[in-house]
């Protein structure tokens, strides 16, 4: 039986409009108009649990609109929604008690104080026992790797410490559904890996569902099996994230810093030329020829720096979009 | 009811925690309060001249009473509510097993505990500046007066988060607080203690929330005459009004909320 369940979910927003200029100023103050925003659109999907699935979708594209309804935050405009056996907008305390939801840095922990008394203050509300709570955080600040950041001021940690905090208020009452709003945004390298390492080990543990946002496709293809594409509000692709990848992100980009300018003709014997900028150059390759070009072009090429990045999501969306989805 | 009363403790630890972390500003906030105090210097210097029924005695007792009410009542819950929702700062308190509205009354009742030093040692300055003003109020009234301040407190914060719920809709809700502090300032005692009033006036406004908020409990701690059961009555029946009220307009508001910004 599936964990999240949507059936032709909708939501429509009414957005005041308003011309520029004065003329436009006063109208607006004296008959406003408004125009409606279809966020989402007849969205449907199931999650078993236990699964981890990537939303993706680019700025807008109504992702966050999702996850509110689905966590309860806002009432669908249309369309039936269940998690964890409960409607989401109700709110019961059954409900909430085991679901989460992770947006921001700014949300779940007390800025000006230490995060332990954030956590004493989310252990009462859950009703978790001091005993059992002090277990958890235990266990939440070894695999956060958290040791002595708790009893400092929040606005002091760094940005990934209270990346951490947030995450380890967010899961102190053991949620069985966590959805993460763009967890790793604005992180280093080393925090994102950590906080993608602890979400796969918590999912692990606890047989947890996870439905996450990121704008890293790293966050995604270090995840998730599954994902959801969503386009101007339409669910365009849901399925596996290897077949999406195949189809639509069949190469990586290989950017090179050498020794010394090369000509096209030469640089076009290694991938497809993506740009040169002197001693930098893009090339794309394809997945599956990655290592050869690679070792190829480290054998025979005079390299000072080589970087290997997956295509920024929005192309990959792109092209899923004009392919017309895959559902 | 064990697990309400850990709930309501950990919530005041950690807000009083809160509002210590932040001395300097909290003392501002203590003294920012002293308006009465000014109108106390005026309104003696006018009954050393005038004929007002109370004598500049009772006017200093009076005015310092009402400062003791203001620190005890200030309500700021308007301005917090407005921007959690416009910041979508609510969100993350709605998905907790907890009506977000004890947060606020956390924060408010802790930051009386940590005002209290500083509104005592005012007090004790003016006593030292003024011993002729120091007087023993009768336990009774003194009773009355603990139980017409804390009505006081429960009464402006349930109408300011009546009105801060509108920020569902207009974005803009301290606006409403602002027009009604206009009404509050003039109608509650804290320019004038109500005896000042024209009778026909005083008739009137005795029926509406405002006198409750100050003069009221100002009036029973310094024995002015005040009828008690109109009193508690009109207190209560605003009380209930503005809750039943405030109760519809969240479950209309929730559905109404975009969660805006998160």
């Amino acid at each position: 039986m599936p964990i999240i369940e949507t059936e032709n979910l909708s939501k429509v927003y009414p957005v005041a409009v308003k011309e520029p200029g004065l003329q436009g100023t006063l109208l607006h103050f004296l008959r406003r108009t408004y125009r409606s925003i279809e966020a989402v659109k007849q969205v449907s999907f199931q999650i078993q649990p236990g699964e981890v699935v990537g939303f993706l979708g680019a700025n807008g594209a109504g992702k966050t609109t999702t996850l509110k309804m689905l966590t309860g935050l806002i009432h669908p405009s249309a369309g039936r929604v269940r998690v964890a056996e409960h409607i989401p907008f109700r709110r019961k305390a059954a409900f909430l008690q085991q679901i989460t939801l992770v947006m921001g840095q700014k949300q779940q922990v007390i800025w000006d104080l230490p995060a332990l008394d954030s956590l004493k203050i989310h252990a009462a509300r859950s009703g978790i026992p001091d005993k059992a709570s002090g277990e958890r955080v235990g266990e939440l600040t070894e695999m956060l790797s958290l040791h002595g950041k708790l009893n400092q001021p929040v606005r002091k940690l760094s940005l990934g410490e209270r990346m951490k905090a947030e995450l380890m208020a967010a899961l102190l009452h053991h949620p069985k559904v966590l959805f993460l709003d763009e967890p790793t945004l604005g992180l280093d390298v080393n925090a994102q890996v950590g906080v993608r390492e602890f979400l796969r080990e918590y999912n692990k543990r606890y047989g947890a569902t996870i439905l996450l946002t990121s704008h890293y496709m790293a966050d995604i293809t270090a995840l998730c099996q599954r994902v959801l594409v969503i386009h101007q509000g339409q669910l365009i692709y849901d399925g596996g994230l290897d077949q999406l990848l195949d189809n639509f992100a069949p190469y990586r980009e290989v950017q090179l810093e050498l020794a010394h300018p090369m000509s096209e003709a030469e640089l076009s014997l290694y991938g497809e030329i993506e740009a040169v900028e002197g001693q930098s150059v893009r090339l794309c390759v394809q997945r599956e020829a990655l290592t050869r070009s690679v070792a190829k072009i480290l054998a025979e090429l005079e390299v000072l720096d080589l970087t290997v990045t997956d295509p920024p999501i929005e192309e990959v969306i792109g092209r899923v979009f004009s392919a017309g989805g895959v559902s | 009811m064990s697990s309400v009363i850990r709930k309501a403790r950990v919530l005041l630890v950690a807000y009083y925690a809160y509002m210590l972390e932040y001395r300097a500003e909290l003392f501002l906030w203590a003294l920012s309060g002293s308006l009465p105090l000014i109108l106390m210097g005026v309104w003696t210097k006018a009954a050393q001249g005038g004929q007002f029924g109370l004598s500049p005695l009772d006017f200093i007792r009076y005015f310092l009473t009402v400062f003791i009410i203001r620190q005890f009542t200030v309500v700021w819950v308007i301005w917090e509510f407005e921007k959690e929702v416009i910041e979508g700062r609510l969100s993350p308190r709605l998905l907790q097993p907890l009506d977000p509205v004890w947060h606020h009354v956390a924060s408010h009742l802790a930051e009386r505990f940590a005002r209290l030093p500083f509104m005592l040692a005012l007090v004790v300055l003016f006593f030292m500046l003024y011993p002729q003003a120091f007087w023993v109020p009768k336990l009774g009234n003194f009773l009355l007066f603990l139980i017409a301040v804390i009505s006081a407190f429960t009464l402006r914060f349930l109408i300011q988060y009546t009105f801060a719920i509108f920020a569902f809709w207009t974005e803009r809700a301290s606006a409403i607080e602002s027009f009604w502090f206009l009404l509050y300032l003039f109608l509650s005692g804290l320019i004038a203690p109500l005896q000042m009033f024209p009778a026909p006036v005083r008739e009137v406004v005795l029926w509406t929330p405002f006198p409750y908020l100050v003069h009221f409990p100002a009036a029973l701690l310094i024995g002015l005459p005040v009828d008690l059961v109109q009193g508690f009555l009109v207190i209560l029946g605003w009380g209930v009004l503005f809750f039943v009220l405030n109760r519809w307009l969240w479950r209309r508001g929730l559905k109404q909320y975009s969660g805006m910004g998160a």
